[in-house]
This record gives structure tokens, C-alpha cells and sequence, in this order.
């Protein structure tokens, strides 16, 4: 089933209710041609499971990876996806945009 | 407002934001998470506390466009995760359109419900994954609470069955109303609720006859020309809004740009 806004914070709600390290991914800016409109979410647990997604499934996994150190530290992170970051994060956006995503801890 | 703002420090306050969030969601209300980008602090805000919250203008105006953003404020640099409740569509007529129609907009997140009196028509069967409600529309419609977040459309080609339920959704200030019927058809309804003394401007809020022209001819293919309709009205409404003020008004129908949206 292809997972709606409200389905990924409902699931936000019932993975911390259950227990789990909960992060919440957001889309907060974009720039150029973005996939995903500001204001996009992407839910990941500890188990690294996620729900939604911050762009056409470029930059997920490393989003992914982020957000496991953001449940262990509890500090939010802001991450940038671009083509001139490709180096940096070692995976880029294909279209050409910009997105920033903003990595916060459920608590 | 304040007690959200004291309280985000808290553990656990995330968590309470986001059942806070569910709630009205789940209410069918709006609301905007306000979150400081450099501490992560956190507050809730709901429409109807929006007017007492030190953001109380910036918070309105992306009520008002349903859109999330960053912005530089008094408080420092902050994102507004702005939250409208999802859009529904109500479909009168349980023909074979709205068979085609009803999967397609859950496709796109619409929560759909049919409503037909015709009993032959409004069965579980023909509608395995929807609510169809049996019943006339002045006892199926009012239940419903249809409002501006609801695409409404009348499929059934039966004035009876069709006109009231028009009258209804036009009253609920639908974002988007359509209905079934040839530019014939349409003119002969348009007289006849002129004649129940809707107004001209009331009335040329109906999309019809309905759909996007694309030249659709089987029904799932009118279904496609439908939801495509309504995707503009929803995505497009505001930017249609202000290009109409610029040139100085423009027809109620047709008038967005057709420009594409941000596309990978």
C-alpha cells in the first residue's frame, strides 16, 4: 500500500508508542527541480525500517544512515542533497535540484 | 501556545506534538508545527490557537496556502510544517464512472465516499474498497460535513438526484464542484438553479461539463479527465487566484496555466 502523509506520522506516533528510537525526516528547502515538495516526510527506527520519502529515492539510504546516529545522539541534524554534494555525500539528486532535510529524534 | 513552547525542552514533547498533530488530522482540522531549526525545539500550534501565537500573521498565510516553509522570523530562523486535512471527494452517483474514479483518487489520497439513493447502484459489490451511502442526498450529505478540503462531484445525470446535491456542495464552499452532463445538459441545469435563486457567480463555480479536455471516452478514461481536473483546482488555486486578479478577473473555468510542477 503506498503510504500516505498522514499514514508515515501515524506510524511516527505508533513506532515511539511502541518502544522503538523513532527519527523524523523532513524536506524543509528546495531548490531547482526537487522530487518531493517541502514538507515531505521519510519515518525511520532504530531497526533502520522506514516509511515515506524525502525524493525519488535518491538520497533515502543515506538520509537513512543519518537518521540512525540522529536516535543515538538525539541532536537533529540538517543534511543537503545536491549535485555539488555528490562528493561529499556520495549520492546526488539526478534532477539537478537542491533539497535540505531537516533529521530530528522522536522523543 | 506558551505552555508548547515552555514544555519543548521536555522529553517526550516530540511525541506529544505529533498525537496533538494525529488528533486534528484525524479531526479534520488544520494545524502548523513551528520547530527552531537550531535547537530542534518544537511547538504545536492548532488553526484555532493561531491568532494568539507571536507568529500569529506568518502562520495564518501558510494556513491559507496549505504550504510548509522555512522563514526567518523574530524567533530566529524557523520551519513551519504547515498541516491541512487531507482532501476527500464525495461522488453522487454510484455509475459506472465513479467505479474508475473511486480507485484512482484513493491513488491520489483522497478518502472517498459515494452516495447514491438508487439502490441497484449503491451496492458493496460494484464498490468492494468504498463507503457507498443508499440514501438521498439530503440525508446522505449532511452527515458527511463536506467542506473546503472536499472535491464534490454529481454523476448521476439525474436532476432529482444531482441538483440538491450540487446546492449543498456549492454551500459548503467545496474546493472543487463538478458535474456529468453535455454543455446541453449543463445550460438546462444553470436555468434551473438559477430559478431555485442561486446566483450567476454561485453557479459558474460548477466545473462542467466535468473533467480536463483530453478527449476521454471510455469511463475510467472521463474518471483520469476528472481527477486531473480537481489536481489542478488543488494545486493551482492559489496561483489561479492571483493571475485572475492580475488580468483583472478570468473565466472560472480553464484559466489556470498549465505549467508543470517540480519535476524530476
Amino acid at each position: 500500500m503506498l503510504a500516505r502523509d498522514e499514514d508515515i506520522l501515524e506510524a511516527a506516533q505508533s513506532w515511539r508508542s511502541a518502544g522503538k528510537g523513532v527519527a523524523l525526516a523532513t524536506v524543509v528547502e528546495t531548490w531547482g527541480s526537487a522530487p518531493r515538495p517541502v514538507g515531505s516526510n521519510l519515518v525511520i527506527d532504530d531497526a533502520g525500517n522506514f516509511l515515506g520519502s524525502v525524493s525519488g529515492g535518491c538520497v533515502e539510504g543515506a538520509v537513512v544512515a543519518e537518521a540512525l546516529d540522529v536516535i543515538e545522539s538525539g541532536a537533529p541534524k540538517m543534511l543537503e542533497f545536491g549535485v555539488a554534494d555528490e562528493a561529499a555525500w556520495k549520492v546526488g539528486l539526478s534532477c539537478g535540484g537542491t533539497i535540505r532535510v531537516f533529521v530530528e529524534k522522536v522523543e | 501556545m506558551q505552555d508548547g513552547r515552555e514544555a519543548a525542552g521536555e522529553a517526550s514533547v516530540k511525541l506529544e506534538i505529533l498525537k496533538a498533530l494525529n488528533a486534528e488530522r484525524v479531526a479534520r482540522r488544520a494545524a502548523v508545527v513551528v520547530t527552531d531549526v537550531a535547537t530542534g525545539a518544537q511547538r504545536f500550534v492548532a488553526a484555532k490557537n493561531v491568532a494568539a501565537d507571536p507568529l500569529a500573521e506568518l502562520l495564518m498565510q501558510h494556513l491559507r496556502t496549505g504550504k510548509s516553509a522555512m522563514a526567518e522570523t523574530a524567533e530566529g530562523k524557523v520551519f513551519l510544517t504547515v498541516h491541512v486535512p487531507p482532501p476527500r471527494l464525495v461522488a453522487v452517483g454510484a455509475v459506472h464512472i465513479s467505479q474508475a474514479l473511486a480507485p484512482i483518487a484513493q491513488l491520489l489520497g483522497y478518502d472517498v465516499t459515494i452516495v447514491d439513493p438508487r439502490t441497484a447502484f449503491a451496492t458493496p459489490e460494484r464498490f468492494p474498497d468504498v463507503p457507498v451511502i443508499a440514501e438521498w442526498p439530503d440525508v446522505a450529505l449532511p452527515p458527511l460535513n463536506v467542506d473546503r478540503y472536499t472535491a464534490f462531484v454529481a454523476l448521476t445525470h439525474d436532476p432529482k438526484i444531482d441538483d440538491p446535491a450540487l446546492l449543498h456542495a456549492l454551500a459548503r464552499d467545496c474546493f472543487y464542484v463538478g458535474a456529468l452532463g453535455s454543455r446541453k445538459t449543463h445550460a438546462r441545469r444553470v436555468e434551473r438553479l438559477a430559478a431555485q435563486g442561486l446566483d450567476e457567480a454561485t453557479i459558474a463555480r460548477i466545473h462542467a461539463p466535468i473533467g480536463l479536455a483530453i478527449g476521454a471516452v471510455s469511463p475510467p478514461e472521463i474518471a483520469v479527465s476528472i481527477m486531473a481536473e480537481i489536481t489542478a483546482r488543488l494545486r493551482q488555486a492559489g496561483e489561479r487566484q492571483a493571475s485572475e486578479k492580475q488580468a483583472g478577473g478570468a473565466s472560472p473555468k480553464g484559466a489556470a496555466p498549465a505549467v508543470a510542477r517540480a519535476v524530476p
